[in-house]
């Protein structure tokens, strides 16, 4: 039995991870904000980092990690198969190309925004419209929730695979939405504001400090995630994720606490939309494709469903190597072997390879939750060994 | 004695396909009243139509003079009304402590939540031996201890038990059984789903026999065990 006492540590409160977080976060930070633009660095490191891990792929695996971490609450906590999440990190990113561009340019709206006053649209505060896109995604996320929560499992993931589809493809033709330009359609909404840190505006080439700022986002997403999950609320998803009808027969009320993983999901969703906006510096429709909800649960597969700290190891080391990490290894080995093989081509093939062989050799995950990994690999005991006196000790 | 829950001429349907016809049950406070019957009687879809899983489509149900029939599932729970289901349904990977606690979601008086969690761990010792292992790698026989035990903690005023013995040894039918007849001693009313009839007669104040969605006959435990029809139908004298 000296296994199972492993599924306590889910229980055991501890706040320890925020000074690890928090040193590894900054060795990160001052690596690319002040290391590696500093001057007497051999310049074959610098080379090195910009080919394999340059600034903008970190910032935007943090976005991933975020919604992610975001999928995870409804996938990995609440059980919910959802395939249209792409459709809030749509809705995020709406919201900063709304409230903080020169896209409403009939407008002059101003609040502690972060350029000129005269500056036409509506310009509101980075750190607000950050909470106004996670409450707008949040509330479509029980809008959207309220009517399909009801079916179970598969016909759930045809419906939000529904959704996903339905609403970028809403931003996409929205140059004409009912008589109103909601999106601008295939253009694009070209430009947010900077981000406002007092000091200074961080504009889209500020990689260091902004990889600060989604780091900061990351950790919020950490503390909600691993405090929603130790209070009732997480035991009742957990409940509803082992078994919705004794859930239920045990109390929990079930469209309420569903409904309440689809909010704070979406919630997520929006965090990392406004932030994606900020990161490319514009909304772009066709980005928000069905690929990417595909994605971001294969990231949350590959870690480990529930448990965070795996969900943000399998969101970079995807988002890595679709951004990154496969076209600097093509160039290596065709430098490398004069051959010209276009291996960025091959992300997806790559992907499937690597889900197949998870699901063939470790189905829990890279970084296990405790109790999924109980499941899949202890037998049941049977009930002889009740009755009689013998007893299996420890497999 | 007064009533505790009355179901009154409940139908019951899954769609198109009607489970149970006619069934009236009534349950007195402190009592041990027990459904047997064959597979397909309506036991299981009577019960739970009681806890609110499936709506009748006609009829009412009512809990200490309430209508509660048409309630959410977690509102009669609430009211005092727990359901320990048929194949245990206990959540596998979770510990058996943290199985308990889930039995109490809805309270929120600690101390009383603790007071009861010793008390159904001495109803059954096995249990406490094993409060930190996975729930899904125990024994049928343990799984059912959980699965009333977890019941008992939502603080029930009546205590639904389907099929308690399923599956198990002799000797664990037994130990189940005494432990039924234990939690009556503290106070809890019991409506008990039995397929094994004679064991559920023996415990129980009252008994209603079922067939195909309907009551074929009721009366005390005593009378219908030396009933003939009853004798020959389910008791297998």
């Amino acid at each position: 039995m000296a296994k199972t006492s492993v599924s306590n540590n889910v229980t055991r409160s501890n706040r320890k991870w925020i000074i690890g977080y928090s040193i590894a976060g900054l060795i990160l930070f001052i690596t690319y904000q002040f290391l590696i633009p500093w001057e007497g660095l051999p310049l074959g490191i610098y080379d090195a980092v910009y080919q394999w891990m340059p600034p903008s792929a970190i910032n935007e695996s943090l976005v991933y990690v975020i919604m992610a971490l975001g999928l995870n609450i409804v996938v990995g906590y609440a059980g919910l198969l959802d395939l249209g999440y792409v459709a809030f990190w749509a809705i995020g990113g709406y919201c900063a190309g709304w409230f903080m561009s020169e896209f409403f340019y009939f407008l002059n709206i101003h609040f502690l925004g972060s350029v000129p006053a005269e500056a036409p649209g509506i310009h509101i505060n980075f750190w607000m419209v950050l909470l106004i896109g996670g409450f707008v995604c949040a509330l479509f996320g029980i809008l959207i929730g309220a009517p399909t929560l009801r079916l179970k499992s598969d016909y759930l993931a045809l419906v939000t695979l529904g959704f996903g589809e339905i609403i970028p493809q809403v931003f996409f033709n929205g140059e004409n939405f009912f008589g109103f330009n909601i999106s601008n359609g295939t253009k694009g909404i070209v430009r947010v504001d900077p981000i406002p840190v007092g000091v200074k505006d961080l504009g889209p080439f500020d990689f260091g400090w902004k990889l600060l700022i989604f780091l900061l986002l990351t950790a919020v997403m950490v503390f909600i995630s691993l405090r929603l999950r130790r209070g009732r609320l997480g035991r009742a998803w957990l409940a509803i994720r082992e078994d919705e009808l004794a859930a239920s027969m045990m109390g929990v009320p079930l469209m309420r606490t569903k409904l309440a993983s689809y909010a704070v999901g979406a919630f997520a969703g929006g965090l990392g939309g406004v932030a994606f906006a900020t990161h490319v510096d514009g909304v772009y429709a066709e980005r928000f494709n069905f690929t990417i909800s595909i994605f971001l649960l294969a990231m949350v597969v590959l870690g480990g469903m529930g448990n965070v700290w795996g969900v943000i190891l399998g969101a970079f080391i995807l988002s890595w190597v679709n951004g990154n990490g496969l076209t600097a290894f093509g160039q290596f080995y065709n430098d490398r072997f004069g051959t010209e093989v276009d291996f960025a081509s091959f992300t997806f093939l790559l992907f499937g390879l690597v889900l197949i062989l998870m699901m063939l050799f470790k189905r829990e995950g890279l970084l296990p939750e405790s109790r999924l990994k109980l499941m899949l690999h202890e037998d049941e005991l049977d009930d002889e060994d009740a009755s009689g006196s013998k007893k299996k000790v420890g497999k | 004695m007064s009533a505790m829950l009355e179901v009154k001429n409940i139908e019951v349907a899954y769609g198109k396909i009607i489970a149970v016809k006619d069934i009236s049950v009534t349950v007195n406070n402190g009592e041990i009243v027990t459904l047997i019957g064959s597979n397909g009687a309506g036991k299981s879809t009577t019960l739970r139509t009681i806890s609110g899983l499936i709506k009748p489509k006609s009829g009412e149900i009512t809990f200490n003079g309430k209508r509660i029939d048409g309630m959410p599932g977690h509102e009669i729970v609430g009211m005092g009304i727990c359901h320990s289901p048929e194949g245990r349904r206990i959540f596998p990977r979770m510990t058996v402590k943290e199985n308990l606690e889930l039995g109490a979601f809805l309270r929120n008086d600690k101390s009383a939540v603790n007071a009861d969690m010793e008390r159904v761990l001495d109803l059954f010792p096995r249990l406490k031996e094993r409060i930190k292992q996975t729930a899904g790698t125990m024994s049928g026989g343990e799984q059912q201890m959980l699965a009333v035990s977890r019941a008992l903690m939502g603080d029930p005023k009546l205590l639904l038990l389907d099929e308690p013995s399923m599956g198990l040894a002799p000797v664990l039918v037994e130990l189940i059984f005494d432990t039924i007849v234990k939690i009556r001693k503290q106070g809890i009313t019991i409506l008990l789903i039995e397929q094994n009839a004679t064991a559920a007669l023996e415990v129980a104040d009252r008994a209603y026999v079922l067939e195909s969605g309907k009551v074929k006959m009721s009366g005390s435990a005593k009378e219908l065990s030396a009933d003939d029809k009853v004798t020959k139908a389910y008791l297998g004298h």
